[in-house]
């Protein structure tokens, strides 16, 4: 008898409070931080791996926390870098972020089988095409995962430099830097 | 006295060697042998590139339509001869990169053969919208150097309250006469072209029905009601022919303006003849004012007199390294090689080549490029006109600054912009940087200034670029995704369907065997 009321009771203190527990879940949640959730929006978001994390959410929590330096991203290059920087309030040294550099994925028309299998990793549907028909990348929507390379059989996708044309051409910058006054920053005259 | 108390209308610039003796004094020479092949861009222009309509082969007639504009802000193309159309191609463009731009090769047959044009009697009986029609249909842009379409410009006098239209015939860069010589010889020609666009943006009942209620700010029947031709004051033989030529017409004055680089810029030239100031990020239609090179005004006379489009422009060739350095005719498409053959030019003096003005000019890599609707003169330079680029460090003599036409700071943003502080070259004023080269040329540390603006101005426009293609990235992962989540759920319910089909056959099967 003792020991039906000690089951009885425990069952019932074990039902109470896991339904206790259940409203608490329910009506006390944690948000997630709120700045990850920004920085996350920043970040491109292809969950490319390439800054060692396993994916943007993650790289992000890295950001909140402070684990890893603003200039973190290669793909954002050092426009994303400024912008986290401000997020986070960080002073930033661009001086050795490289800019990504730009490529483009391109079939090679003599080798496509049709095989379709790049057009289906494809994370932004740059790839067109049809089973046995040869494909084709349109290069505004390509961001240069290379995924469409590592799953080709017949290696007729390769990454080629963005062409420069007189839409994208831009002024370079002045190369003769005089040893004195590179970085002396905007110091008034005093 | 109190012009001490009134504010300065003109605001920094310089006054550069102005070089113009060489061919200010010579008439436009109208000699110049028609060029065998013209290679004729399709975009002369801002905006869209025209897209072409002819086929390789056709024989085409002087003044006929090659290429039709593409668009709202865009210029049809016409052919400057007669001739035979050889390819439609990539060549390489006027263009500090002469990268390749899609071009017409047009082999002239050197008769010179005009299509049918139309002779307007009268053509202040046109309708307002018909004038600015047949300016766009014409081809004709800005012919200044920044070719922003004429045709569109006059719709916007039309849509707005404009009561000046100034005439741009201050021609401030150093070496170019072109203008110059066009207003002292063609005058009539440029005041009739004046008169007529004030008639093409009177604002005629129904004019801006199409525009949402609060956005009709024109009266209907407002007219523009005076036209200024501003021109410098070292041109006196064009101001006196000019004010000879707008006697007869009380709406049209002709002034004088004093001599300073950038007295040609819009805003400056605005606020030194209106005393109003274009508020940053406002089109000057927005206070009123309107501004015309004078090269347009001689353009649209031609285009609603006589149905000409626009086919050639003057030209001014000259520089250390030119022998015959005069202002010469050339239809559009000629080839700069043949017109420095023309002009004698000596190759081995020739340290650079530019296209328009030395302070604002875009220098070239090489002579077989074409000239095109921009190309207010070509420069050959000798290396002791150049600039001595020896770069020091800056003195903070504050030089640049007082000089800036727009009020900027320019060592403050080439410090930033050298460590890459964009953000803070932006807050600065990056954006109102007209790439003028006050700043430049008056440093006495030879700092290239306005490369770096022009690098940093590149560099911006890339960077909200990217940010717009990594938004639309997103999106298209989206997409992706969504698309991806509802093909799974569709196949789960297809399984359960198909599952539940074989539950409902086999049930069906088992009570025809009960039944038998």
């Amino acid at each position: 008898m003792t020991v039906l009321s000690a089951i009885v009771s425990l069952t019932l203190l074990g039902l109470f409070l896991g339904l206790l527990l259940g409203i608490a879940a329910r009506y006390l949640k944690v948000e997630s931080s709120p700045i990850v959730d920004e920085l996350e929006s920043l970040l491109p978001g292809s969950q490319c791996g390439q800054c060692g994390f396993p994916g943007c959410r993650p790289a992000a929590e890295a950001l909140a926390e402070g684990s890893a330096p603003a200039t973190m991203c290669p793909p954002g290059g050092s426009a994303l870098a400024e912008q986290i920087a401000a997020l986070l309030g960080l002073d930033l040294d661009l001086s050795d972020v490289k800019e990504p550099e730009l490529l483009v994925a391109r079939v090679s028309e003599a080798t496509c089988t049709g095989c379709t299998r790049c057009f289906k990793v494809c994370p932004t549907d740059a790839i067109v095409g049809a089973p046995k028909q040869i494909h084709a990348v349109v290069a505004d929507a390509c961001i240069a995962c290379k995924k469409c390379v590592e799953v080709c059989p017949t290696e007729c996708l390769q990454m080629h430099p963005i062409e420069v044309t007189l839409r994208n051409w831009r002024w370079a910058k002045p190369l003769n830097v005089p040893a004195q006054s590179a970085g002396t920053g905007s110091n008034a005259v005093c | 006295m109190l012009s001490f108390f009134k504010t300065p209308r003109i605001r920094g610039g310089v006054h550069a060697d102005e070089h113009k003796t060489a061919t200010a004094a010579l008439p436009i020479a109208s000699d110049f042998p028609l060029p065998k092949k013209l290679y004729i861009p399709l975009q002369q222009h801002v905006g869209k590139p025209a897209e072409p309509l002819i086929m390789v082969g056709e024989k085409v007639l002087k003044g006929q339509l090659l290429a039709y504009s593409q668009g709202l802000i865009s210029a049809p193309v016409h052919a400057p001869s007669s001739g035979i159309i050889l390819d439609v191609n990539d060549y390489p463009a006027p263009h500090p990169s002469a990268l390749p731009i899609r071009t017409i090769v047009l082999e002239t047959d050197g008769k010179d053969e005009w299509v049918e044009t139309h002779i307007i009697d009268d053509p202040f009986k046109l309708n307002p919208e018909e004038i600015s029609f047949r300016v766009g249909a014409a081809g004709i842009v800005g012919l200044g150097g920044a070719t922003f379409p004429t045709a569109v410009k006059l719709n916007m006098g039309r849509e707005n309250r404009v009561d000046t239209l100034i005439i741009n015939g201050s021609e401030c860069e150093p070496y170019l006469c072109c203008d110059d010589r066009l207003m002292q010889e063609r005058a009539e020609q440029i005041i009739d072209g004046v008169r007529l666009m004030l008639h093409g943006m009177t604002n005629s009942p129904g004019a801006n029905l199409h525009l949402p209620e609060g956005c009709r700010t024109g009266r209907y029947g407002m007219k523009t009601e005076h036209a200024v031709v501003a021109i410098e004051d070292n041109k006196p033989l064009a101001f006196l022919a000019m004010l000879v030529a707008a006697e007869p017409y009380p709406t049209v004055n002709v002034i004088q303006i004093p001599t300073r680089y950038p007295m040609g810029w819009d805003r400056q030239l605005i606020r030194y003849v209106t005393g109003k100031e274009v508020p940053v990020g406002c089109r000057s239609s927005e206070i009123g004012v309107t501004i015309h090179n004078v090269g347009t005004a001689q353009a649209v006379h031609k285009a609603i007199r006589y149905g000409q489009p626009l086919l050639n422009r003057v030209v001014t060739v000259a520089g250390g390294a030119v022998k015959r350095p005069m202002n010469v005719e050339v239809p559009f498409g000629t080839l700069i090689s043949e017109l420095f053959d023309f002009c004698e030019v000596d190759k081995e003096q020739t340290a650079r080549i530019v296209m328009g003005g030395p302070m604002m000019g875009d220098s070239l890599p090489h002579v077989a490029l074409p000239t095109v609707k921009a190309t207010s003169g070509i420069l050959a330079l000798t290396q002791s006109e150049l600039k001595n680029t020896d770069e020091q460090p800056c003195i903070r003599c504050a030089g640049c600054v007082s000089v800036c036409p727009a009020g900027l700071r320019p060592l403050d943003m080439a410090n930033n912009i050298r460590i890459n502080q964009l953000d803070a070259a932006v807050d600065l004023g990056l954006k109102d940087c007209i790439s003028c080269g006050c700043c430049s040329y008056i440093c006495p540390s030879n700092i290239p200034l306005v490369q770096y603006f022009k690098y940093a101005s590149g560099e911006v426009m890339a960077r909200q670029q990217a940010q717009h293609k990594s938004e639309q990235t997103k999106r298209l992962i989206d997409a992706r995704n969504d698309r991806m989540e509802r093909i799974a759920r569709q196949q789960r319910e297809d399984e359960l369907a198909r599952i539940a089909a074989k539950a409902e056959r086999e049930r069906l099967k088992a009570e025809q065997e009960a039944l038998v």
